[in-house]
């Protein structure tokens, strides 16, 4: 029987995988498929990791540790951090819009690399639910996300052990996800497409994955040795046998603080995509953004230590961290007043992707200035350990990242589907997050000033209060998930039908169907040198009928 | 304009009848850059160990000089080697390409053998003191990869066996990725030679 099989079949082209809605489930080449991999695969674990955020915000309703037993609020905590950078914000705002966009900015038919890609992705369930299934077989990890040696010595092995496999697996898929990335921004281009006329997700997902290739790795690194303490019971960085706890927080933080700039870099690319469309202006100052992306991720490379000013750090290198840091305001400052420049004057229309995007540039600025705060020694020593650093980070990551994660679903997912999203239920889900998020996490920096340290499941009486006020704002960031779930799933089926080009936008990935075909242009990939030519009144243009190419060369 | 080996076309290369530019080589080389990155921070801990943290009263860490000298001469002629078997693949002598690649991986063997001579000579033990454990931990990394660069170089010596299989004259990914691995591998011996045993 096999002899009469046609020749082909023994090497299978991209188009004989499974089609329709099995192929999400498959070793897919596809770098839309695998983009919407890892954001549905995201988006399961950040219910988890709400669900974990929850159990913590419930506990903290009152000052004894009266819901759980405080080994268990550890194991939640270091579960929820995990879950929520290593597994959500990570591979979303890299893997599932990086994966989906980049090769239509760049103008290629696929990531250069599209079975390592597939790899990259199919890494991330088994180690997501390792690390979940930690908890259930002997308990998670009881030592934070930054897993501090001689806490994750001490602490209970096997879940420690399970944490490190987990974060390995994580990081390797990341590494490989990152030079898929650098090749295929530097190589892949169409010819003709020079870099600076890239759209500047681009830019900022090449920044990043510098970033990924330079730091994971030692990550990777430390944590081998971490685990050699806890297996083999070697002295790295065990006191007690000799060893140096201060180096684990050095070869830590070289990776966890430009991983702060791996989950924001990509958002800010994300809007600067989305508010150009919908301001229908140019994004204000490209260069300006190329520029100040590029001196993030050298700075980003040179201010690990600011988290470790009360570590034992010399004075010469508190001084260099706290200069150092205090420099990357500059350039985020001249990306935060770029956005507001491409805002102003602009015909915004006010829907829930523009809403989502000045939600970010609100909390993003406030997280902002109180990250600067805390790269002065005076103060950091301070509010070191409390609330207030909790506060600081989540403004960064939630009202960062996940914002603008929401700004993009709203502002592509008729790309992806087709369809429109409702947008009175758009709008409700930004009240409510928007609400809810400020109500949760701004209390806290009231909470951190007075001193309430964090990662304790109980806490002194006085604080009851305001505890009480950020675990309602956490109820409403989880009534908010509610709608947005309604609107996802419904839009899909019975959303209005967007048309290939809703928002009338010029970037690559709008000048093709909605969704788009296989190998994303049926014909030549259109040459866009211009992604924010807005501005040209609109009856001048027939968006309806050209294709990339005509618009481009016959508009200029 | 090469032809496509049929192992070639189902990495995608070809798409919708266009073809681009093989990009694995610089794929390769982005990954070296990440892998030198994790021995980077291994050369920062030991580096760091060192200043800051003495060696407690009693503890031995001594390293003798001929075995690893031995040990770096072994790796640079493989080095040598490897190069002379991707210079005769390249003028289809296939044939002396297979011994050239046959002596390399006899002598990444052979450096391994070495190393655990010297593992089993030494006066201390993985977890006697700190810089005990950091020998090993570096060197035990950095066999591990001559372990999987030697077998890599089997592999290339068996998909060479025929001058028309998978590695041609013209077509010869699999031994370029290989030699650039070596060479990194190598490369990333004489840093730790010098870190190690001479600083």
């Amino acid at each position: 029987m096999t002899a009469t099989l046609p020749a082909q079949s023994e090497h299978p082209s991209p188009s004989l995988q499974p089609q329709g809605w099995l192929r999400y489930f498959s070793f897919s080449v596809d770098h839309k498929v695998i983009g919407l991999q890892y954001l549905v695969c995201g988006f399961a674990f950040y219910l988890i990791g709400g669900a974990l955020a929850g159990a913590i915000r419930t506990e903290l309703v009152s000052p004894l540790s009266d819901f759980m037993p405080r080994e268990v609020y550890n194991q939640v905590l270091t579960l929820h951090g995990t879950v929520m950078i290593f597994l959500w914000i990570v591979p979303v705002v890299n893997g599932a819009f990086g994966n989906y966009l980049i090769p239509f900015y760049v103008g290629a038919r696929d990531m250069a690399f599209p079975r390592l890609n597939a790899v990259a992705f199919w890494l991330i369930p088994p180690a997501g639910l390792l690390l979940i299934s930690s908890y259930f077989i002997t308990g998670a990890a009881q030592s934070g996300w930054t897993a501090y040696p001689p806490l994750s010595i001490t602490t209970p092995a096997s879940g420690q052990i399970i944490w490190i496999l987990s974060v390995l697996l994580l990081g390797g898929s990341s590494i490989f996800g990152g030079i898929n990335f650098i090749a295929t921004i530097l190589k892949l281009r169409r010819p003709g497409l020079k870099m600076m006329q890239l759209p500047m997700y681009c830019w900022a997902m090449l920044g990043t994955s510098i970033l990924v290739v330079l730091s994971t790795p030692v990550l990777a690194g430390t944590l081998i040795l971490l685990s050699f303490d806890i297996v083999a019971h070697t002295g790295f960085f065990n006191p007690g046998l000799g060893g140096n706890v201060v180096v684990y927080q050095h070869l830590f933080w070289f990776y966890s603080h430009p991983a702060v700039y791996i989950m924001v870099l990509p958002a800010f690319g994300l809007v600067s995509e989305i508010l150009p469309v919908h301001c229908r202006k140019p994004l204000f100052g490209y260069a300006t953004m190329v520029v100040s992306i590029m001196a993030i991720v050298v700075l980003g490379l040179v201010v690990w230590a600011h988290h470790m000013f009360t570590s034992g750090t010399p004075p010469w290198m508190r001084l260099f961290f706290t200069i150092a840091t205090a420099f990357i305001a500059v350039p985020t400052g001249i990306k935060f007043f770029n956005w507001l420049a491409t805002l102003w004057g602009g015909r915004i229309s006010l829907n829930s992707a523009v809403l989502f995007s000045c939600g970010f540039i609100i909390n993003f600025v406030l997280g902002g200035i109180t990250g600067v705060a805390l790269a002065q020694v005076p103060f950091d020593v301070h509010v070191h350990d409390t609330y207030f650093v909790v506060a600081h980070f989540h403004y960064i990551v939630y009202g960062g990242s996940v914002f603008v994660i929401f700004a993009s679903i709203y502002h592509w997912y008729p790309k992806v589907t087709g369809r429109l999203l409702n947008e009175s239920i758009g709008r409700l889900h930004f009240l409510l997050t928007f609400v809810g998020f400020n109500l949760c996490f701004a209390p806290q920096h009231w909470l951190g000033l007075n001193g309430m340290p964090r990662r304790v499941a109980e806490y002194d009486p006085q604080f009851a209060f305001i505890n009480q006020l950020s675990s309602v704002g956490a109820l409403l960031m989880a009534i908010s998930t509610l709608p947005f779930l309604w609107n996802v799933i419904m839009s899909a089926f019975n959303g209005e039908i967007a048309g290939d080009n809703p928002w009338r936008a010029l970037t690559p990935e709008w000048l093709t169907s909605s969704p788009p075909p296989v190998e994303n242009w049926k014909g030549e990939a259109p040459l866009v040198t211009e992604p924010y030519g807005y501005g040209v009144p609109a009856e001048q243009l027939d968006l309806q009928a050209a294709s990339g190419r005509d618009l481009w060369s016959n508009g200029r | 304009m090469t032809t496509l080996t049929p192992s070639e076309t189902d990495l995608n290369l070809d798409h919708a009848g266009e073809t681009h530019a093989d990009h694995r080589m610089f794929g390769l080389a982005t990954f070296l850059v990440a892998d030198a990155m994790t021995f980077a921070g291994f050369f920062a801990a030991y580096l760091t160990f060192k200043a800051v943290n003495p060696l407690p009263a009693g503890a031995i860490y001594e390293l003798e000089l001929p075995l690893p000298i031995l040990n770096t001469v072994l790796l640079l002629v493989s080095s040598f080697t490897f190069h002379r078997a991707g210079a005769n693949l390249r003028r289809s002598m296939h044939q002396r390409c297979r011994l050239w690649l046959l002596i390399s991986a006899a002598l990444g063997f052979a450096f391994l053998v070495s190393q655990m001579v010297e593992y089993f000579t030494l006066p201390f033990g993985l977890t006697d003191n700190l810089y005990a454990s950091t020998f090993y931990a570096l060197t035990g990394f950095h066999g591990l990869h001559v372990t999987l660069g030697a077998l890599m170089i089997l592999i290339v010596w068996w998909q060479c066996r025929t001058p028309s299989g998978r590695i041609t004259a013209q077509n010869h990914f699999p031994l370029e990725a290989a030699e650039l691995y070596w060479h990194f591998v190598d490369g990333i011996w004489v840093i730790l030679f010098v870190i190690l045993y001479l600083l």
